[in-house]
């Protein structure tokens, strides 16, 4: 693409990266959660791709690392599912304890980032989970496009 | 004879649509407790605001497990249909 394309994706990944973090980390506290916050995510890096090329983007984020990253996305919160065992499976045993453990007060109020127990690091790890996943699939798909090109 | 056929299971499916338009529950008086269960009692037993998500990730949990396999093994799918082949 051109350099006015690249020098405004500069910029604007900034702020897609940040507002996807965002909505992962408030998945508890307003609409939304790890799955569309990945998305968004996942979508920063589409406009990277379309904007460097993606053999470019493949020097520097290979598909084998967020095969890894997604892997241990899925490892986490199945984990943290197995965490509360004791009582039963997907059990919030973090309800009270230091971590993330505030209990709102009933009602509408504004909000705690640190309540929710293991409802954070669960949209945490599913976040990483879909922003990898999703950016696996549009990288490999873009590079068998461009390899197909080539070869004509 | 296909007409036939089509025209009756046709018939039969408008017929279950109209039944299940009649046999709908008034507007705001859901069929479940479950709802208001959820309403009042997910900031004390979740700590979580969005009951949404506390839904997703607390009560349902194993929805999202099994959302979570589906996407893993969409990428799995993907990547292995477009690896590259190996050179000669």
């Amino acid at each position: 693409m051109s350099k006015i394309v690249r020098t405004i994706s500069n910029i604007l990944i900034l702020f897609i990266f940040i507002y996807g973090l965002y909505i992962i980390m408030h998945g508890h506290l307003t609409p939304g959660g790890g799955f569309q916050g990945g998305a968004v995510v996942a979508s920063g890096i589409a406009l990277l791709i379309v904007a460097f090329g993606s053999q470019n983007i493949h020097k520097s984020l290979k598909e084998h690392h967020l095969s890894t990253l997604e892997s241990s996305g899925a490892l986490i919160f199945i984990g943290l599912a197995f965490g509360g065992i004791a009582t039963v499976f997907f059990y919030n045993f973090l309800v009270g304890s230091p971590v993330f453990g505030h209990i709102p007060p009933s009602g509408p109020n504004a909000g705690d980032i640190w309540t929710g127990g293991m409802i954070p690091l669960m949209n945490l790890a599913v976040g990483l989970k879909v922003f990898a996943g999703l950016s696996a699939i549009l990288l490999v798909m873009a590079l068998a496009t461009s390899m197909t090109e080539m070869d004509e | 004879m296909r007409k036939i056929v089509l025209a009756i299971s046709l018939s039969i499916f408008i017929a279950f649509l109209i039944a299940a338009a009649l046999l709908l529950h008034p507007f705001g008086y859901p069929p479940s407790q479950m709802d208001d269960y959820i309403i009042e009692n997910t900031q004390r037993e979740t700590g979580a605001n969005s009951a949404v998500t506390a839904v997703v990730f607390d009560y349902r949990g194993f929805d999202t497990l099994g959302e979570a396999t589906i996407l893993f093994t969409a990428v799995t799918g993907v990547i292995m249909l477009f690896r590259k082949k190996k050179m000669e």
